[in-house]
């Protein structure tokens, strides 16, 4: 395939997924803006107050980012964990496999639609979170550029699972029993420096916390982590999945005899 | 002249990783521009060819060629020369058939415009056009089928492989495909279809292969091939041994002597057997008895009727 057909193929894949999330989106989009309205509630409002400030931030301006990144994530990785798993189920993977695609490409195009899905939650999720509240910005540049990363380390993590996934329950394992403690334990709500020392050291194996960090960062200009290690965790571990995902993709596991 | 074969394996093997050993070495070649069938009975390995063809299965041995791609090394041109029309439904039953076909033809790098007309030109062609914008789910089974045929052809493919495509599909339906895969025919694109009843086979395709438990037993024109079967070999147990047949019935069609002891004879089928006693008596020659020959080929075609009925 020449360059210009693999654009053609590129954009073919990420339209269909874009679709399909848009298609079920009482499932995909409405959700997130339900949940973090209710933490806007319950931690701006009820709550928050109480709590009074953490790191110099009202509470509710500290967790915002996190809020939101957690959404991205949560979204990112099932929009391919679901629909690459679907695909395989139905073998309308096969309408791909029988096709001149490059693997890389196939990769690229559901990852790019897990991508769109959790960028375009994340916007949303911080449209709502402003009827709350001012959102401050620190750096937009910091913003945009952690959540896309984000929003495609964790696209790439939701492929890898829909790669191993032999049923639809194994596509909820790793995100209830993974995913989730790790956003939660990640430093959404608190800052690690509340925590005693060993904890904290605790925290630092926790790659969301490096991630969280950034992205707060971005609308605070307050971290626990220096930025730098952020960004060189994030790309490194993006790279490793991406070239594990190819790999697998190359030797058709779970989709060629 | 000399083309490229559309097709060509050369000891095609597979062994399944839980140890079913699917195909044994087969060799095929398919010219340009032919109609061709592949028959056998269920199991016998036809969609194992085609899946290794179209790379949904890894070959365990074996080289395939497709016109001048070589699956090993070029197996993107390879698959672009390809359309496949798989035994089993595989497409998302969320997705309309509009979506399904214009997004296949974007996997092969055609651009959105193009894909638009062709899936026009296509789905009318085979009927589907006023049920573009439905989920597939609510597709009837005949309908399913022809949208697997569209979605095979919005590439425009030299080579179009069908596997089974008309199980399960009624009568009147298939019919039209037929008319219609014929003329896809003339318009020059090459056809393989995998099929197990011998009336398909014979309505349509100039060649028949036919592959019963992974080995190819036979690969012919399709008259030669009824004609076969049409016959009937009898064997005659001789009371003196004979070293060879007389002269005049040395050169004989049909008549050959296995050994020293039994004759053997193919007739056509309802043909006078007396005919051969009295060729025998006339040479003086005693038959001690006469059985049939048991025909591989008929009995693989009975259980192919049968299986086509059940
Ligand atoms: N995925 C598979 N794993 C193991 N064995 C298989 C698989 N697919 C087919 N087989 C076996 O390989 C043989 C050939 O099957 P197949 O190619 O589907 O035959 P046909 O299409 O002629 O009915 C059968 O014995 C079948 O059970
Ligand atoms: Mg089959």
């Amino acid at each position: 395939m020449n360059w210009a057909a693999m654009r053609t193929a590129y954009a073919t894949i990420v339209r269909k997924e874009v679709t399909r999330f848009m298609r079920i989106w009482q499932q995909t989009l409405l959700p997130p803006v339900m949940t973090t309205s209710l933490y806007f509630v319950i931690f701006g409002n009820l709550i928050g107050p109480r709590i009074g400030a953490m790191e110099g931030h009202r509470y509710i301006d500290f967790i915002v980012p996190g809020l939101i990144l957690m959404a991205v994530i949560t979204n990112a990785y099932a929009n391919v964990s679901s629909s690459f798993f679907s695909a395989k189920f139905q073998r309308s993977i096969e309408e791909l496999q029988v096709s001149p695609t490059p693997n890389s490409i196939i990769l690229l195009g559901y990852v790019s639609g897990g991508v769109v899905r959790g960028v375009l939650v994340g916007v949303i999720v911080a449209a709502v979170s402003s009827l709350f509240g001012q959102l401050s910005a620190h750096s937009y540049a910091v913003m945009a550029s952690v959540i896309v990363l984000t929003a495609l380390l964790f696209s790439l993590g939701g492929f890898l699972n829909g790669v191993f996934a032999r049923t639809f329950d194994d596509i909820s394992i790793v995100p209830n029993f993974i995913l989730t403690p790790l956003t939660y334990l990640g430093g959404i709500f608190y800052s690690i420096k509340l925590l005693p020392e060993f904890w904290q050291g605790v925290s630092h194996i926790n790659p969301i916390l490096y991630m969280i960090n950034a992205f707060r960062y971005g609308f605070l200009g307050i971290t626990d982590i220096h930025l730098g290690v952020s960004y060189t965790l994030i790309l490194l571990f993006t790279a490793g999945l991406f070239a594990l995902n190819l790999k697998l993709l190359n030797d058709g596991y779970g989709i060629r005899e | 002249m000399t083309r490229a074969p559309a097709l060509t394996m050369s000891d095609l093997r597979k062994t399944y990783a839980n140890g079913v050993v699917a195909l044994k070495g087969i060799d095929l070649t398919v010219a340009q521009g032919d109609f061709f069938a592949l028959l056998g009975r269920n199991g016998a390995g036809k969609s194992t060819v085609i899946g290794i063809l179209c790379s949904l299965v890894n070959k365990t041995a074996g080289k395939v060629t497709v016109f001048d791609a070589d699956i090993d090394h070029d197996f993107a041109r390879a698959k672009s020369y390809l359309g496949v029309v798989p035994q089993e439904f595989n497409f998302s039953i969320f997705e309309t058939p509009w979506q399904i076909v214009c997004n296949q033809a974007g996997y092969y790098g055609i651009g959105r415009a193009q894909a638009k007309r062709r899936a026009e030109k296509y789905l009318t062609q085979l009927g589907l056009w006023d049920k573009r914008n439905d989920i597939t789910r609510a597709l009837s089974g005949g309908m399913k089928r022809r949208l697997l045929i569209a979605r095979a052809l919005m590439h425009e493919p030299r080579l179009l492989i069908l596997d089974e495509p008309t199980a399960g599909v009624d009568i009147e339906i298939r019919k039209s495909m037929w008319e219609y895969l014929t003329r896809i025919n003339q318009s020059g694109v090459t056809i393989i279809l995998t099929t197990h009843y011998l009336e398909e086979a014979e309505s349509l395709c100039r060649h028949v292969a036919i592959i019963d438990r992974g080995e190819l037993v036979e690969n012919t024109a399709t008259g030669e091939l009824l004609e076969k079967l049409q016959m009937e070999t009898y064997i005659l147990d001789l009371a003196a041994p004979l070293a060879e047949l007389p002269p005049d019935l040395r050169g004989r069609p049909g008549w050959r002597l296995k050994d020293s002891a039994t004759l053997e004879v193919d007739m056509h089928k309802g043909g006078n057997v007396n005919q051969v006693f009295a060729e025998l008596a006339l040479r003086n020659i005693t038959a001690r008895g006469m059985r049939n020959k048991t025909n591989r080929l008929e009995r693989l075609f009975l259980d192919m009727v049968n299986e086509g009925k059940a």
